[in-house]
């Protein structure tokens, strides 16, 4: 009902408005033209199949799906403690956990370094007692880019969780539901979009992450070069290359993010049109 | 084998301290103003909050008891809660929200949903078991509301002003349906409400609440023929007159006959505020107000400038007048009087 | 890599004004004044600071500002049109690849030359004592990637020494190989002798047989588009001068 009333108020949206928006349009869109207008169609498929590219985007996706993965793992939990716990100094640990958004990714990868390398506070006993090293290795990748791309989930989920009337969880509590089953049954479903659009972003983030990568995890074909990596140092040499393989990224992370949106966003509001008649 | 709550909790400005008792197949309405902490003890018996001090206990097990560190968590209470918003899940279907208190104490599915069923069938919203619960309207809403409460069958079950969100035309079916329910259910329940025309519908006893305190509790019919404060009296001190209405008269088993302004036939409840009725000693001529009632002076109050007068008859009342009036009549109790109330100074509800 | 590419671009696009009216304070001397940008090898870093310093006793009237990165990344860089008055290569192919796009103006002087050492944490803890010991298993050695000087100039010695090992990572850039030296996560990397000089007390380099070793050029030039030609090649003239090669020894660099 809302939705379909939506063109009608269309007709009321001042001339500047739109003027404005379409010039941020336009700030997002020319660069990915220029992309087009230069890529080599013609070598295109070539450069794209070549094994080091096909390498690089499997890992890409790899480990950027695992970085999602573990962002709700520990995202999730930590959004729902700062949204729902008072806790002394929880804006700190707020500010704390968002960090990484501001810290140049560089610096990112060299903190990292300091905390999980074989040097690191944590990481010198990793080594020492469980020979494991996660620099140059595929895992810190995944660190890396956990590192990352995890607050843009929080930050999404915490502000649903914030929106969400606890009577729901209140109501599911009194009908005998535990506090893992009404967060399983009650309160994820009322938070999925949020959820779905929060995964989104720390998806495209840790897709795109670069800075800390390098840093942390080193540049290896195979078992550190992500796409970005691939298409930076392709720069160099291969300018050509770089825009297809960038091309490829964008298209992909371009298909999710429509996808999504069609699945979570639409699809919701076209229930509530079909129910409410 | 009840309820005994004993409640002492401090949340910002609310200073809460109450004691209370609830038998089986009891209902007892808490009335107040908002702030005077009566969902705050509602949450306290459900286990959404836990009590600073006292002592909750149902059928003598405690739930809750800070002296013993003993805490029931809601879930494992028994206690079913209906919400003022009613709270539906808006992401599963009217018979899936039903047999959710059913699912997470581990019925399986078919079971589970074969009992919702049955539920909506009871209060008549069986076709509606596959709609969404923004398809409902509010009195169907309430109603399913219930019955996910009364699914999981709580020994207690907890209403947060279950009519408040109604508009004023579907309000005396839901109400008389709600009766009709809590009559049949075995449990203790509390109905919370600040209209006593659900107080006298649905309970047994009610508890007045104000600043945290209980400061009147009893039978409906005592604590509005005398309520002990000028606070209850403004709140419930009200003439409650049940009977059947026809051609603008509401006809009381008693005999005696109310003109009423204008209220569709059928059992109804007029109410008649103390302070809307006039008292004279002599039968009036040519006055505008449509109900003249004879009758005693049993007993009279004084509530610092007021009186109320308690008046026996075929209609008995009570009359609120300044003392200053009083003096001036000198009344007495045993002194006859006429009682007259103008019929658009009665509201009427359905029954 | 983009946006980092556009910062460089943009900060010294603030810079040069910045700088500029800071230093038009006393009047004009003969031997030149004015502003120019240099775009030099990162590897350059440390000598050219302490070169532009020197400069400016000379010509007190001239303001030198730097914009230091990758070789190759400064070639896009002028060729995108950033305002370069010089160019400094760490190669001869980057030059060579500048002069294609003809965004060199006439030849480039060679002012430097730069050899490979293995640099290795301070008290080489693993006990490297030349390129045989990189191959050992366990070891964690990063190389710079083959798209930059020094990654071609670590393949060609290994090549040359017939080492054959894996390395754990191929760093963009020289200074990462570094990084990840002095931070204790790698064990061993092959960088330039100068890059081993500037991590100081950090790490020390061992050395490189000169049969199997790469030399490399540092070719210098004036850029087509030059704001200040003039003195661009002022400047050009005194590093290659007694004066500016002396600073470049100091650093560890090779006369050309």
């Amino acid at each position: 009902m809302i939705w379909r009333r939506r063109p009608k108020r269309r007709a009321g949206v001042p001339v500047w408005v739109t003027a404005l928006a379409a010039v941020a349009v336009l700030f997002f869109a020319l660069p990915v033209i220029g992309l087009l207008w230069r890529a080599p169609w013609s070598h295109a498929w070539a450069y794209l199949t070549e094994d080091s590219a096909l390498t690089a985007l499997r890992l890409s996706m790899v480990c950027s799906l695992w970085a999602t993965l573990l962002s709700i793992i520990f995202g999730v939990p930590l959004a729902w403690l700062l949204a729902r716990v008072q806790f002394v100094g929880r804006s700190a640990v707020r500010a704390l956990c968002m960090m990484s958004m501001v810290l140049p990714p560089v610096v990112g990868g060299v903190a990292l370094f300091f905390a999980l390398g074989r040097r690191g506070i944590v990481g010198q006993y990793l080594d020492r007692w469980f020979d494991l090293r996660l620099p140059f290795t595929t895992a810190g990748v995944v660190i890396a880019q956990t590192f990352v791309a995890m607050p843009f989930l929080v930050v999404t989920v915490e502000a649903a969780l914030r929106q969400l009337d606890t009577s729901f969880e209140d109501a599911a509590r009194t009908l005998g539901a535990s506090r893992w089953y009404t967060f399983r049954r009650v309160t994820l479903p009322a938070i999925g979009p949020a959820l779905a659009a929060g995964s989104a972003l720390a998806w495209a983030r840790a897709l795109g992450e670069f800075g800390a990568t390098i840093t942390f995890a080193g540049n290896f074909p195979g078992t550190t070069q992500t796409m970005p990596l691939a298409v930076y140092l392709a720069l160099e040499t291969n300018p050509e290359q770089a825009i297809v393989l960038a091309l490829v990224m964008i298209a992909i992370s371009f298909a999710v993010l429509v996808a999504l949106r069609d699945r979570w966003f639409i699809r919701a509001g076209s229930e509530s049109t079909r129910v409410q008649r | 084998m009840s309820l005994r709550a004993g409640v002492q909790l401090r949340r910002g400005t609310l200073d809460l301290s109450v004691d209370i008792e609830v038998r089986p197949g009891e209902v007892l309405a808490l009335l107040g103003p908002n702030g005077a902490g009566k969902s705050t003890l509602l949450r306290c018996l459900a286990g959404l909050a836990a009590v600073d001090a006292g002592r909750i206990t149902i059928d003598s097990k405690a739930l809750d008891d800070p002296a013993l560190a003993a805490f029931v968590e809601p879930e494992d209470r028994s206690v079913g809660f209906v919400f003022q918003n009613y709270v539906l899940f808006e992401h599963m279907t009217v018979v899936e929200n039903v047999a959710f208190g059913l699912r997470a104490g581990g019925t399986p599915k078919a079971q589970a949903l074969a009992i919702a069923h049955d539920w909506l069938k009871r209060v008549g919203l069986a076709e509606l078991a596959a709609a969404r619960p923004n398809a409902l309207s509010g009195g169907q809403a309430q109603r399913v509301a219930l019955v996910r409460a009364l699914a999981t069958s709580p020994r207690l079950l907890l209403l947060d002003e279950p009519l408040a969100a109604l508009d004023v035309g579907t309000r005396a079916q839901v109400r008389r349906d709600l009766h009709r329910h809590l009559e049949s259910f075995e449990g203790m329940a509390i109905v919370v409400t600040h209209d006593p025309v659900d107080a006298y519908a649905l309970a047994d006893r009610v508890a007045i609440l104000d600043a945290g305190r209980i400061v009147q509790i009893g039978t409906l019919a005592e604590v509005t023929a005398r309520p002990r404060s000028r606070y209850v009296a403004d709140l419930v001190g009200v003439n409650l007159v049940s009977g059947d209405v026809s051609e603008g008269v509401l006809a009381t088993s008693s005999g005696a006959r109310v003109v009423i302004a204008d209220a569709p036939a059928g059992p109804s409840l007029a109410i008649i505020r103390p302070h809307s009725i006039s008292l004279v000693r002599d039968h009036p001529e040519g006055s505008s107000a449509r109900n003249v009632w004879p009758g005693t002076v049993v007993e009279i109050d004084r509530l610092g400038a007021r009186a109320r007068v308690s008046i026996e008859g075929k209609l008995p009342l009570t009359a609120e007048i300044t003392v200053a009036a009083l003096e001036s009549m000198q009344l007495r109790s045993g002194d006859d009087l006429y009682a007259t109330v103008k019929a658009t100074d009665i509201e009427v509800y359905p029954a | 890599m983009r946006t980092k590419r556009l910062f460089l671009v943009s900060f010294v696009a603030i810079l040069v004004p910045l700088v500029a009216s800071c230093g038009a304070a006393s009047g004009g001397e003969a031997a030149g004044s004015g502003d120019i940008v240099v775009f030099a090898a990162s590897s350059l870093t440390d000598a050219f600071t302490d070169l532009a310093a020197a400069f400016n006793v000379v010509n007190p009237d001239a303001k030198v500002t730097f914009n230091f990165s990758g070789s190759s990344e400064l070639v896009t860089q002028i060729s995108q049109g950033a305002p370069a008055d010089v160019f400094v290569s760490a190669d001869d192919t980057n030059m060579k690849k500048l002069a294609a796009a003809g965004e060199v103006a006439g030849d480039p002087v060679a002012i430097a030359k730069n050899t490979f050492q293995i640099i290795v944490e301070n008290g080489n803890p693993q006990g490297i004592t030349g390129l045989a010991d990189l191959a050992k298993p366990g070891l964690v050695v990063v190389l710079c990637a083959e798209t930059v000087p020094c990654g071609q100039g670590a393949a060609k010695i290994l090549k040359n020494s017939n080492v054959t090992m894996t390395p754990k990572s191929l760093e963009d850039r020289v200074k990462g190989v570094v990084a990840k030296v002095t931070a204790g996560e790698a064990d061993a990397g092959i960088v330039f002798a100068t890059d081993v000089q500037a991590a100081g007390d950090k790490a020390v380099g061992v050395e490189i047989p000169t049969d199997v070793n790469v030399v490399t050029n540092y070719p210098m030039a004036v850029t087509k588009e030059a704001p200040n030609a003039a003195l661009a090649q002022v400047f050009i003239d005194f590093v290659s001068a007694s004066q500016g090669q002396a600073i470049l020894a100091k650093y560890g660099f090779l006369a050309p």
